[in-house]
């Protein structure tokens, strides 16, 4: 399993997509007559090489991290959980929430595990109900887990507007957990303990993914569902597992993100991470080294861009472009490599 | 509660819900036939908002409605033909070429507005309406329902037309033959590929009209990724109606309803929370999965390609 | 139902000594064959006998290596399916081609260029003119989905005939009809046969070949046997007629190259497999598997003879676990089992190797150690609390792959990249691993080459000399002969009747498979 070539071969087919991807880039910056050098090289410079760019990049990385291995469990066993951003918004209402309350009571090192672990349970709790339904009636769980992403959103704004609104402050946002009772710092960086959390989690599950009993079973699930019959899984239990630390660790982003940076979730904010990190999870192949890998990339063309693009006077949404054209270009290299196989088959 | 059935509340009622719920009407209208054919075209909101974009850039620049319109499907054609490409042609997978063209959508839509107008919103005029004669005097019911611009009649008509289509015509047996059976559509004699094809690209046109819509008659402007997720609502009514656009007419009416509840309350005086109004439909929908779920069936052969020969 | 051709005028159609040959097999040999308009023909034949390959020559998705086909005495050569339609020749798959969730009336308008229209009218009174022929009644608007199997069938009689055949080929369409609907079916068929058209009935049934056919053709082994016509049949009685069909299907060819002996006829013990009236969930297109009664001792070997698809699969499911038992009893080793899980079932001694093997069998994609383990996830020494050990995982690959045998680069490669040959080797590998007690073998050599068949023969032989009980299901009736002590045959989801091998074997499970009686 652990022959060069075949490494080497595997990087290659990742990074011929980004790289083609950044070429398209530049083609459309010279287009849009900027300079795609000089875009390219702020971006790094800013979301790599400088010091403040970097720890912000590492930053961004946590929450998108945690998703990837939600996000890993879930394609692995062939189940496509598409609501990832409701179950992420859902428990980062519930972690502001109820963070103030727990660090105000509790020694920090139990306030704070507790406020994930309820984050965790209540996103796992909000994928139980597509689990349900695929297992028992086999009903597509794309369109109940978009669904439930609406339902997650609008429940999560309805929380922080009624229940959870901080009656100080002039536009609906839940109680603000104090800086110091955030998450702490890594070693006098703005860079807060979520990011490693995040790199167990990931590492974690793509060592259970690949390394474990439970992980095989899964995989058994979402490579043919007949053969997991056959050779006598429980599916049902299977796929409520799946679902459940899929939504769980997608939870628990949440989580991280409101403990180690915001503090608070205002009214109507969605950042949207998973339709993000999908790709990206694709891209990697669920491999979790490779995600790393790839999630790091993207946050620094995202925290770089935003400078990139605003001194090239461009929205950095251009960033969306360049991973859609990635994307592009991934699926079409997995057609490419599939054909040679397909016809020895044929 | 008789305060709140003053003319001024129903007629914003019944007005704000056409509104807000046509373009998930066509857009949805789109998706369905897609659907029907066996491909699940996850890249709506980005067809949506590419119609959206590009109905304005028509309308604004040619100062023409309908040039905008048809600019709008242009738009949604323009990223339905790699969908169908990538898809249809080469049997890739559905689900990640959505997501990427939706994203591709969103990133280009606002890189090139604010290229062109950097960080202005230029507005359309005030959109004409065409008061239906007789019917738009109706108290109530005339203002709302029959003094519209004309697209939203002639959506309204594509329910009862596609209705016909599927039922009773060649075109809507082999659209279907070709994401039930494709396997019998092959064995007729007609190509499984050809249908899908003409079914994405008919989704994109759909989507783009409903985008265009949003943008100029809706909206009278374009701001970035202003379709925010109605493109997925309607990826959700296309597959709830099951293949019967009268259901999906339902649905957005009822989506669009619960979207201009909240304002229309706010003309009575009242203040119930939008959020709430907005659950409403996805919370009905997932009850009735709950307890029907044996029935929510869907095309055998949704997002897997075909291939000849493969069973 | 008198044969009406007075055999002056020529043929509609005529094969002319043809020959097809497929790799390694001879499919059809030099094969002779009238089809006249007017009558019904009947085709019988076992699995493999060469039907199939006969209807695609006649309905153009082949072409004959050698000899010709003649329609009104015209040599013809079909390029193409198109090409044998525009002759006037149309076929009824045993597969359907038609969309359940279309109503009747549009599946026959299924295929026409959408410009052309519906002509909802004109399709409709084309309809009730074919249903008429048939002398059937079906509902034109209900979805395909709400009929009944034998209405189906009808509606893809009616499919085929739509443009106007001469010829109308019926492949096993009575294999899932029940009896009314086959006497339906009859009737039809004749009433078309009375208005001129020919029809080639291919069958494995004795019993509706006598009763439907003007004229009876058997094949055997790529060969046409004998042919009949039902006058002279009828005039040496019913009973020699059957056995003189049976023998020509089914004996051993005089000239046979050694066929493996039976084994020696096995002593009855105590039962280690004890299955009584199991009936299983079954799929609306599936045999109904009911009333299943068999016991099987321990080193006995029974094998299940039958037509594909007659509940052979089912049965083997329902016994590994895979089908929820609805009522009856399975015992193992005494205990009752129906209500166990399939890993439950395998702890107890109960193996089951599929005959989808890469289907359902097995991950192709995924390495040749971690398919050899599929059943055993998570038990030691592999995992160790929940653990994988790469070191034993390989080491145990390495050891079943050279022990047994299999062509493979190594424990990692991906068991796709495998031949069929090796594949079967390994899955056998892993059914036959630790002490099972009862092995149910689903064609464990079906689309093998010779030598890996003669490997797995062996296999199945030596675990039944050690005491292992087994189950063999297999359309080849000669390797169920050559192997069982005793033989079951399937029918329509039931056991037909139970056989014990020896000399007259051959001839009773033939009676049986053919719908006869022991």
């Amino acid at each position: 399993m652990t022959d060069i070539p075949q490494i080497v071969g595997r990087l290659l087919q990742a990074l011929l997509p980004l790289l083609l991807a950044l070429a398209c880039g530049a083609l459309l910056l010279l287009l849009l007559e900027r300079d795609p050098v000089s875009f390219y090289a702020t971006i790094i410079e800013r979301g790599l090489l400088s010091r403040l760019g970097l720890q912000e990049s590492l930053t961004r990385s946590a929450p998108l991290l945690l998703l990837a291995a939600g996000l890993i469990v879930a394609f692995r066993a062939g189940l496509w959980n598409l609501g990832v951003d409701g179950q992420f918004l859902l428990a980062a209402v519930i972690t502001a929430a109820l963070a103030p309350g727990l660090a105000a009571t509790l020694p920090p090192w139990l306030a704070l595990p507790l406020a994930m672990l309820a984050a965790f349970a209540v996103a796992a709790l909000w994928a139980a109900l597509p689990a349900f339904l695929k297992a028992r009636y086999g009903v597509n769980e794309i369109i109940t887990t978009l669904m439930m992403t609406f339902l997650g959103i609008s429940l999560a704004n309805l929380l922080i507007k009624l229940p959870f609104n901080d009656p100080a402050t002039t536009s609906p946002q839940t109680l603000t957990l104090a800086t110091a009772d955030r998450l702490p710092r890594l070693l006098g960086s703005t860079v807060h303990l979520g990011l490693v959390i995040a790199l167990l989690a990931l590492l974690l599950v793509h060592w259970a993914m690949t390394r474990t009993a439970l992980g095989l079973r899964l995989r058994i699930l979402g490579a043919n569902p007949l053969t997991a019959r056959h050779v006598g899984l429980p599916v049902t239990g299977l796929t409520f597992l799946a679902f459940g630390l899929s939504a769980g660790l997608a939870g628990l982003a949440g989580a991280v993100e409101i403990l180690g940076v915001w503090g608070t979730v205002r009214a109507d904010w969605n950042p949207a991470y998973g339709m993000l990190v999908i790709p990206l999870v694709f891209l990697a192949r669920f491999h979790g080294g490779a995600v790393i890998f790839f999630v790091f990339v993207f946050a620094v063309l995202s925290i770089g861009g935003e400078t990139a693009a605003r001194r090239a006077d461009l929205p950095n949404y251009f960033l969306l472009v360049l991973v859609a054209l990635i994307l592009v270009f991934l699926a079409l290299t997995e057609w490419l490599s599939a054909r040679p196989l397909m016809r020895k088959r044929g | 509660m008789e305060s709140l059935l003053t003319t001024p509340f129903l007629t914003a009622l019944l007005a704000g819900s056409l509104a807000a719920g046509l373009p998930l009407l066509l857009a949805g209208l789109g998706e369905q036939m897609s659907e029907k054919a066996g491909v699940l075209n996850i890249g709506l909101e980005g067809m949506m908002l590419l119609g959206a974009y590009c109905g304005f850039l028509g309308a604004w620049s040619s100062g023409s409605l309908w040039l905008g319109f048809l600019c709008g499907m242009l738009g949604g054609l323009a990223l339905a033909l790699p969908m169908m490409l990538l898809c249809v042609w080469l049997g890739l997978n559905q689900i990640v070429v959505g997501i990427a063209l939706t994203l591709s959508a969103e990133g280009l839509t606002a890189l090139l507005h604010h290229v062109q107008f950097s960080q202005s919103y230029p507005r359309l005029p005030r959109v004409d309406t065409l008061p239906l004669p007789l019917l738009s005097e109706i108290p109530v019911l005339g203002t709302a329902l029959f003094d519209r611009h004309p697209l939203v009649y002639l959506a309204i008509l594509a329910v009862p037309l596609l209705a016909w289509l599927y039922r009773s015509s060649l075109l809507g047996l082999n659209l279907q033959a070709a994401g039930d059976r494709p396997a019998a559509l092959d064995a007729a004699g007609i190509s499984v590929i050809a249908t899908r094809s003409l079914a994405v690209l008919f989704t994109g046109a759909m989507a783009g009209l409903g985008g265009a819509y949003l943008a100029t008659v809706g909206a009278g402007l374009f701001v970035p990724f202003m379709t925010s997720g109605a493109g997925f609502i309607a990826i959700v009514l296309a597959m709830l109606g099951r293949g019967r656009p009268l259901w999906v007419l339902l649905g957005a009416l009822l989506f669009g309803l619960c979207l201009s509840l909240t304002t229309a309350l706010q003309v009575a005086g009242l203040r119930v929370p939008t959020d709430l109004v907005q659950m409403l439909p996805f919370a009905a929908v997932m009850l009735l999965l709950l307890f029907f779920g044996r029935r929510a069936a869907l095309p055998a052969a949704l997002t897997r390609p075909y291939r000849r020969g493969e069973r | 139902m008198s044969a009406q051709h007075q055999g002056k005028a020529p043929p509609l159609i005529r094969f002319e000594q043809v020959t097809k040959r497929y790799p390694g097999v001879l499919a059809n040999d030099a094969i002779t064959l009238d089809l006249h308009a007017g009558e019904i023909h009947a085709l019988l034949g076992e699995n493999g006998a060469g039907k199939s390959t006969l209807i695609a020559l006649l309905s153009g998705m082949q072409q004959p290596d050698a000899g010709r086909l003649l329609i009104d005495g015209q040599a013809v050569r079909f390029s193409s399916p198109r090409a044998a339609l525009q002759a006037g020749i149309g076929t009824v798959y045993q597969h359907s081609a038609l969309v359940p969730s279309l109503t009747v009336l549009e599946n026959l308008m299924l295929g026409r260029r959408w410009w052309q229209g519906r002509r909802q009218s004109a399709t409709r009174r084309r309809f009730t003119a074919l249903c008429n022929d048939l002398g059937v009644r079906l509902p034109a608007d209900a979805l395909l989905s709400s009929l009944s199997l034998g209405e189906r069938q009808m509606v893809e009689i009616v499919k085929a005939l739509w443009e106007g055949r001469r010829l109308l080929i019926l492949d096993e369409a009575s294999a899932m009809l029940t009896s009314a609907a086959v006497s339906d079916l009859q009737r039809s068929l004749t009433r078309l046969a009375a208005k001129g058209m020919a029809i080639l009935f291919v069958t494995h049934k004795l019993p509706e070949a006598l009763a439907f056919g003007d004229r009876v053709s058997i094949l055997r082994a790529g060969r046409l046997v004998a042919s009949r016509s039902a006058a002279d049949l009828h005039r040496r009685g019913a009973e020699q007629a059957q056995s003189e069909i049976i023998s020509l299907m089914f004996d051993a060819p005089s000239t046979a190259t050694a066929a493996p002996a039976p084994p020696p006829s096995f002593q009855e013990k105590a039962p280690v497999l004890r299955v009584q009236g199991l009936r299983a969930a079954c799929g609306e297109q599936e045999p109904q598997l009911d009333g299943i009664d068999f016991s099987l001792s321990a080193g006995e070997i029974l094998g299940v003879a039958g037509i594909d698809g007659n509940g052979q699969r089912q049965l083997a499911e329902a016994l590994a676990g895979q089908r929820t038992t609805l009522a009856g009893r399975i015992e193992l080793g005494g205990e009752a089992v129906q209500a166990k899980s399939v890993p439950q079932r395998m702890k107890r001694g109960l193996r089951y190797l599929t005959d989808d093997r890469l289907g359902e069998g097995s991950l192709p994609a995924f390495p040749i150690s971690l398919n050899l383990l599929l059943k055993r996830v998570g038990d030691a020494p592999f995992w160790r609390q929940g653990v994988e050990q790469p070191r034993e995982i390989e080491a145990y690959a390495q050891q079943t792959i050279s022990a047994h045998n299999i062509r493979a680069p190594g424990p990692h490669t991906p068991l796709g990249s495998l031949s069929g040959g090796n594949v079967q080797k390994l899955l056998l590998a892993r059914e036959l691993e630790g002490q099972p007690r009862v092995v149910i073998y689903n064609k464990p050599t079906y689309g093998l080459d010779f030598q890996t068949q003669q490997l797995a023969q062996e296999a199945i032989r030596r675990q039944a000399a050690s005491g292992v009980a087994a189950l063999l299901i297999s359309p080849d009736l000669d390797e169920i002969l050559a192997l069982s002590h005793r033989v079951a045959v399937m029918a329509e989801g039931r056991i037909v009747g139970i056989v014990n091998n020896g000399p007259d074997a051959r001839q009773t499970v033939g009676r049986l498979v053919v719908g006869g009686t022991a």
